[in-house]
């Protein structure tokens, strides 16, 4: 039942979209007033999704096999909470929550948007309308959430256990309203090239929108990534995966965008590269969205893949993006003649804040797609991991932190450098410190004691400015303080991490200089859905308290999967990270224990960054 | 002048990315591995089953065709390719050699037991790196040798069409 | 430009100091950058799967056998191809990779000069 209402749901949403575009092109011809009937049929529409969303969560509540998404992704013995999370945890679902938040946010840009002139307002939605229009048909004709399935199966396939995570539960919604936010911006950025309306005020009216997306961007990113950390259960956070490269190139583009639209604001500079960012943000969101629905790339994370979707989206997105050059080479004009710049001044600093941004995603997107490229035009097959990575972006990052540092100290237009001794000093405070860190290990590296440089250098540069400054600036001057923690973090997370891998049986310890692992005992304990058995392991370092860490190895009844549950000790200094694995054929476990010193410090930074997002946007709202 | 060109050149070189894009599509994702045939047999070092004596490539002698099938008690697609084995082991012109792979030997023993022993020699792989040494990605995977070189590689099981393609090979 | 050569110096003091990491974190290091190729994009260090476990091994035995770091890696190509490496070499079928982001910097370095250039004009 519910699955029927929200199948007609969706076509009446999809009549919305339809009735909203003719509105629209009415409305434009004649925009002296605003035709309050796009608004009440973008609420209706919106309506409808919602119904039809709501149906299919019911479905699942239900487990309703009849259902062919219910079926393929639920089980009746999961607990209702990953009955629900299911929802959105599989292709057809995620595809319909994504057309929620674009329709959501298309209904609260009309609201929020009243002061701007109408036209502008009939064209964002237009073009909206189009991308919504987009998802309808790919939604309704290629991956029907609410296809019929006779006769009704009793029972369902069940939900990938590694998906049954309260951290990833939350991740995709969280993502997608970052993802979906970047399509307004793509929206309002065409509309307002078409209709010249390229302004401060605008720049001022788009960088709430900005602001929003790249707060859920951000994280969304995070909360993967710690779904990645304990879940995936070794221990690391990024693996440059093509799924997580593809969630980090619109974060890059947005991230840009979002300095950009400064100068945009106090100068009215840079135009078209704010143009060109907006369309990029939402195009690499939409690139994102091809390369992991379609199946293009081999990935941990890759849903199951039908060439027939990857055509559909590949066309949509190659159609969005030539509609996009289409109108910026005949609609922009690039009128302004201050594009002058001094080379001390905070525009310029920017500009440099850019160039290493799109630096970097250039190096994310060519390591992500080159595999493709190559095979197609040769066919020959490589891969492409961290090491490329790590080589291209680290070196990058040493300049990369120090302009972060002094960037924000320049005005605008010109700046000259005054009480420069303290910027020195500082520098010279950090290397010093640095230096002592890194003397005392074994692990020299050059470059580990420059990046560690240039980290301490922005961490005191914006610590000091949180006493001199207070307030003023206080948003950005977080968000790089949060980098600056982030950088350290992980830099000291690997200088300081230490790993033993060992076979032990029951009853067994492991000892070493510095640490004993005693494996005390087993246990079993059934769960509604899945079998846990769960050992008891006793660890001593020499320096700290005896704990005990329970890892578990879960084996799941639907579908019938092997999990490995790390166990993890948290505290402000360090994480202690277990992890047991079945060996084939034999009597002892493979146990991995990791000693990971400021794992929390990663998280809490971004945090702190993405926290520094919402003030900027609050006291925005403030001062409006 | 220039204003005019730049946009055909984008223009270009999006339609270039959607058509690699598009061909990409085509491809399989799943990783095959390339079947580079007339490769030499490589060298290796193992003990045999039955008398932990070690061994090395030199069992495989010239002018004689081998099959090297690698197993395990544990992998099931090998319970299902084990009759075609044996049907093979009645040709005369073939020698099986099978390689037990990160196998339990009390359970490699019951298996043959069960199901018949195909094998002229087996070799043993107590940690799987043998089965490296060839090239092999897992269980159950075979070498068709001649003349020291490898003459077809078969991933997975053998099956009905597999066996007599084996057998004209070796005609 | 005291302050630099001073850094400089510094630096390549700090620079001699370079040990050899150990065994162990060599034969880590060595599996962080090889796929599992019966995984879906995993390394082999990160992998619990035979082929991963066995691969662990092999290195262990061609590390103790005293092959470098560069030899395993060739001698792993030879088997499964370059799919098998993270870590892309640069020759012909990867000048591109490595090549377009630097000129992607470049490119964007010369725009950002051009625009303060222009203001003198």
């Amino acid at each position: 039942m519910a699955s029927l209402i929200g199948s007609y749901s969706l076509i009446l949403g999809f009549c919305c979209s339809l009735i909203i575009f003719f509105f629209s092109v009415r409305n434009f011809k004649s925009p002296k007033r605003f035709d309050y009937k796009i608004l009440s049929f973008t609420f209706l529409q919106l309506f409808f999704v919602i119904v039809s969303f709501v149906g299919l969560i019911i479905s699942f509540i239900n487990s309703d096999f009849s259902n062919e998404t219910v079926f393929n992704h639920s089980h009746t013995t999961k607990p209702l909470f990953y009955k629900i999370s299911g929802t959105w945890g599989n292709h057809e679902g995620s595809l319909l929550l994504w057309l929620l938040v674009l329709t959501l946010f298309i209904f609260l840009f009309l609201i929020k948007s009243k002061k701007q002139p109408n036209n502008y307002r009939i064209l964002t939605s237009m073009f909206q309308q189009i991308i919504i229009i987009g998802f309808f048909i790919f939604l309704i004709k290629t991956s029907n959430p609410f296809s019929y399935i006779f006769p009704i199966p009793n029972e369902g396939l069940g939900l990938n256990p590694i998906l049954q995570d309260p951290a990833l539960a939350i991740h995709p919604p969280i993502l997608y309203l970052g993802y979906v936010g970047s399509s307004i911006i793509f929206s309002s950025a065409l509309a307002a090239t078409t209709l010249n309306f390229i302004s401060k005020d605008w720049a001022k009216h788009i960088k709430v929108w900005v602001l929003i997306s790249w707060i859920f961007l951000t994280l969304g990113i995070l909360l993967g990534s710690i779904w990645a950390y304990y879940e995936l259960g070794w221990g690391g956070f990024w693996f440059w995966d093509p799924v997580e490269n593809v969630s980090l190139m619109p974060w890059l583009a947005l991230t840009t965008l979002l300095h950009c639209i400064l100068a945009l604001e106090k100068r009215l500079i840079l135009t078209s590269w704010v143009i060109i960012l907006s369309i990029a943000t939402f195009t690499l969101s939409m690139c994102g969205t091809f390369l992991v629905r379609s199946g293009i790339l081999n990935s941990v994370h890759t849903f199951a893949n039908d060439p027939e979707r990857g055509l559909f989206i590949l066309i949509f997105l190659f159609s969005l993006v030539f509609l996009s050059l289409f109108i910026f080479f005949f609609f922009h004009k690039n009128e302004n003649n201050n594009n002058s710049f001094f080379w001390l001044s905070k525009e310029s600093s920017i500009l440099v804040n850019n160039w290493f941004m799109m630096y970097f995603l250039s190096v994310v997107l060519v390591g992500t797609i080159y595999p493709i490229f190559l095979e197609v035009i040769t066919s020959e097959k490589i891969s492409v991991g961290p090491p490329f990575y790590n080589k291209l972006i680290i070196p990058f990052l040493i300049p990369f932190l120090l302009s972060m540092a002094i960037g924000p100290k320049l005005k605008w237009i010109k700046s000259e450098i005054q009480n420069k001794m303290y910027l020195v000093l500082f520098l010279f405070i950090s290397f010093f410190i640095s230096f002592i860190i890194i003397k005392n290990l074994d692990i020299n590296f050059l470059i580990n004691s420059i990046l560690l440089t240039s980290s301490f250098y922005l961490f005191f540069i914006t610590l000091r400015d949180f006493f001199i400054k207070g307030y003023q600036n206080l948003s950005q001057n977080l968000a790089h303080f949060g980098f600056s923690l982030l950088i350290l973090s992980i830099l000291f997370n690997n200088i300081y991490s230490t790993e033993v891998i060992t076979n032990l049986k029951v009853g067994q310890t492991f000892k070493s200089k510095s640490l004993i692992i005693d494996f005390q005992s087993i246990d079993k304990k059934n769960e509604k859905n899945f079998q846990a058995i769960i050992g008891k392991f006793k660890i001593k370092e020499l320096d700290n308290e005896t704990i005990i860490l329970n890892p578990e190895l879960r084996v799941y009844n639907q579908p019938n999967i092997i999990t490995s549950e790390a166990d993890i000790k948290t505290n402000l200094l360090k994480d202690r990270f277990i992890t047991m694995n079945l060996v084939s054929n034999q009597d002892y476990f493979n146990i991995r224990y990791q000693d990971k010193p400021f794992m929390i410090w990663i998280w809490l930074s971004v945090l702190l960054i993405s926290f520094a997002g919402l003030m900027s946007l609050l006291k925005k709202r403030y001062e409006n | 002048m220039k204003i005019k060109i730049s946009p055909l050149i984008y223009t270009l070189i999006f339609l270039i990315i959607f058509f690699i894009f598009y061909k990409g599509l085509q491809n399989s994702n799943i990783y095959t591995p390339n079947l580079k045939i007339e490769e030499n047999i490589p060298s290796f070092k193992a003990k045999i089953f039955n008398n932990d004596k070690f061994i090395s490539e030199k069992i495989f002698q010239k002018d004689k065709f081998y099959l090297l099938n690698i197993w395990a008690s544990w992998c099931v697609p090998c319970r299902e390719e084990h009759s075609f084995l044996t049907k093979l082991n009645k040709e005369e012109k073939i020698k099986i050699i099978g390689l037990n792979y990160k196998d339990d030997k009390k359970n490699a023993k019951i298996f043959l037991k069960e199901l018949s022993n195909p094998y002229d020699v087996i070799l043993l792989d107590e940690d799987g790196t043998v089965a490296i040494e060839w090239g092999a990605y897992g269980v159950p995977e075979s070498f068709l040798i001649y003349n020291n070189k490898i003459v077809k590689k078969i991933i997975g099981p053998i099956n009905e069409e597999l066996l007599t393609e084996i057998k004209i090979l070796i005609q | 430009m005291r302050f630099f050569k001073f850094f400089i110096v510094i630096f390549f003091l700090v620079y001699s100091n370079l040990s050899n990491a150990q065994d162990s974190d060599l034969k880590n290091e060595i599996t962080k950058n090889l796929r599992c190729l019966i995984c879906q994009g995993q390394s082999v260090y990160d992998s619990d799967s035979e082929f991963a476990n066995s691969l662990k091994i092999l290195v262990e035995k061609k590390l103790n056998e005293g092959l470098k770091e560069k030899q395993i890696y060739e001698y792993l190509k030879s088997k499964y191809g370059e799919w098998i490496l993270y870590d892309p070499e640069f020759n012909k079928n990867t000048y591109f990779l490595w090549l377009l982001p630097i000129l992607m910097f470049l490119i964007g370095g010369a725009i950002i000069l051009k625009l303060f250039i222009q203001k003198k004009n």
